[in-house]
């Protein structure tokens, strides 16, 4: 699949993360659009998954640490034949298992998550399994930058560079922004590339919407015998311009006048590229 | 010269012990890491997974035995519980071991979520539990961890009573494949005399009787055996004994028969007196059709007393001679002129 390709498949998740979001009433839009290109990447180049191997012991895990954007994660499984996209209809419905972070009852799913700072140290237990038992899989895991306060995180830091877990990589979705405001403000973790660095962690910082950077950053471990941080440098509410970097949109749903010039703005975007492919 | 240990016994106490043939066994904990050693030899994916508490669980000859099958992860019970669940999604037979008191509080979230909501098989082994630590005071007690546990869903509560239901609960955990927790002290135990098979989910009965049900659980219960067999002896009352080793899930059909057939009902336990065995057994009375006397025996709701295990047990009446007093207050009798 060509980065054309991807960026085609990007769009086409972004109205769907509206849709669904729309549909449902509510939804985390500003992140699901900061990281859908690294789940478009994940899922459509890098992970050696599928619907039918979604139970295989030699699988390779994807956990979704930021489980608030479950809706970016819900659109990428269904396109890739996980479940129908019409289930979606009952998102965050009453007796539906799709609620609005993931759970186990979603073919596809790794772990439940949703409580910020659990992922990384579960990614460390699933990659530390895989490695006493010599497996091949890797594991992922994705990480918001808000999230990065919670401590749990670096003991799961710690942990994962003492066991020298090459077969794991985090990747951080740096939009800059968590429901508060501006992450620096509400607590700073930067210099982040470094913090990581001294914890004994091949570092590397990449454009989050770039899929060539994000394919060439994922695609093998960075350095063997380290741990992998790939810091994606996203914008939230990336692909529609009045929701771009504007911390209300982290869990707002757009009005019908907002959905429909979201809707025309991607749009363009799909009638240019298809301009810019010709 | 420091001075001994404080006995949990009496001179009476184990004089009557001795009397009814109950021999003094090992501290459970030390069952447990021999069992659990004895799985692993079987199994070579069984792992321990420990935060610095190799030691202070008894898995140092595990350690040495089996060094690939335990996961040291440092002083960090967050991460242990999250790696555990991680490593059982590898298929493996999971064994979180650490002290009571950090692996309920500070990685509940991770109990929580990680394994029970997201069903990991994870065994969470609370080693020096209860007020174990003693004299270390409230930071290292847990209290509360039956409470927390208990309102969480999928995940069974078991604390044994003496070494046989140590080594069976180490091995229904085992075989069971999904979460719990077990629950562990360090004093040398009496093995309790009872023929009735351990079997998660079920009391097992220690001593007939309907003029009051002592129903307790881990390792209370050898004092409420001894306060039975001492009523017996002192004002021949006959004493139901039940031994409770699941907390979660609770034998209901034992706490309604116990609650139909006997005067009065007194719960013991090494837990605070809220959230525990007693106010589950109390939700049961409450909701059914019997009503006998009832009373919860546990630590108050209070800074608790300072001491040994057994300076506080003695203090709030954990004892043969306590449980025999609150027996006979609860009964409405007052205790026979020595």
């Amino acid at each position: 699949m060509t980065d054309h390709d991807l960026a085609l498949k990007s769009l086409a998740y972004r109205k769907g993360i509206l849709r669904w979001i729309k549909h449902a009433g509510a939804g985390h839009t500003g992140g699901d659009l900061s990281c859908i290109d690294i789940l478009n990447v994940l899922y459509n180049r890098i992970l050696r998954v599928s619907p039918d191997t979604r139970l295989d012991p030699s699988r390779d895990r994807y956990i979704q640490s930021k489980g608030h954007c479950v809706e970016a994660l819900y659109v990428v499984l269904a396109d890739r034949g996980y479940f129908p996209e019409s289930d979606l209809e009952t998102l965050c419905g009453y007796q539906s298992h799709y609620v609005g972070h993931p759970t186990r009852k979603i073919p596809g799913v790794e772990q439940n998550t949703g409580a910020l700072g659990h992922g990384l140290p579960i990614a460390v237990g699933t990659a530390l399994g895989g490695r006493l038992d010599g497996a091949s899989f890797r594991v992922f895991t994705l990480m918001g930058d808000g999230e990065l306060a919670e401590g749990s995180n670096w003991e799961a830091a710690l942990a994962a560079a003492h066991y020298r877990l090459d077969n794991l990589t985090a990747i951080v979705d740096l939009n800059t922004l968590q429901i508060s405001g501006r992450t620096r403000d509400v607590m700073n973790h930067e210099p982040l590339a470094e913090k990581w660095a001294s914890f004994g962690w091949a570092v590397r910082t990449v454009d989050g919407h770039d899929f060539a950077a994000l394919t060439a950053a994922l695609e093998k471990p960075l350095e063997p015998g380290k741990p992998s941080m790939v810091i994606a440098r996203t914008l939230k509410g990336k692909g529609v311009s009045f929701m771009q970097d504007v911390a209300k949109w982290h869990h707002g749903v757009p009005s019908d006048d907002e959905y429909a010039r979201a809707l025309a703005e991607l749009d363009a975007q799909v009638l240019s590229l298809g301009e810019a492919a010709r | 010269m420091s001075a001994p240990a404080p006995s949990l016994f009496s001179p009476e106490a184990k004089s009557l012990a001795q009397r009814l043939g109950m021999t003094l066994g090992r501290p459970n904990l030390e069952v447990f890491a021999d069992t659990l050693l004895e799985l692993a030899r079987a199994d070579a994916r069984l792992l321990a997974v420990t935060s610095d508490s190799r030691g202070s669980g008894k898995l140092g000859p595990f350690g040495q035995a089996l060094p690939r099958q335990i996961v040291e992860l440092g002083i960090a019970e967050q991460n242990l519980v999250g790696v555990a669940a991680g490593l059982a999604s590898t298929g493996r037979t999971v064994f979180a071991v650490s002290p009571a008191c950090f692996l309920t509080a500070r990685s509940l979230e991770q109990i929580k979520n990680d394994v029970a909501y997201s069903d990991n098989a994870v065994t969470l082994v609370g080693i020096s539990a209860g007020v174990s630590y003693g004299a270390l005071g409230s930071t290292h007690h847990s209290l509360h961890d039956f409470a927390a546990l208990r309102a969480i869903h999928n995940l069974a509560i078991v604390a044994p009573a003496d070494n046989i239901e140590t080594r069976e609960a180490v091995l229904a955990a085992a075989a069971l494949r999904r979460p719990v927790y077990l629950r562990f002290g360090k004093a040398p135990l009496y093995t309790l005399p009872c023929a009735a098979p351990f079997e998660l989910g079920r009391a097992r009965l220690l001593r007939p009787g309907n003029d009051l049900a002592f129903l307790a659980t881990g390792e209370t219960v050898v004092h409420a055996l001894l306060a039975a067999a001492h009523l017996e002896e002192t004002s021949g009352l006959r004493c139901r004994v039940l031994s409770l080793p699941s907390v979660k899930p609770l034998d209901l059909q034992a706490v309604r028969s116990a609650a139909a057939e006997c005067r009065a009902v007194l719960t013991v336990e090494e837990h605070m007196v809220h959230g525990g065995l007693g106010e589950a057994v109390a939700a049961v009375l409450a909701q059914g059709d019997a009503h006998p006397r009832f009373r919860i025996i546990g630590i108050p709701d209070e800074d608790t007393v300072t001491g040994s295990q057994a300076d506080i047990f003695r203090h709030y009446g954990i004892s043969m001679e306590g449980l025999s007093r609150a027996a006979l207050d609860l009964l409405g009798r007052s205790a026979p002129p020595a």
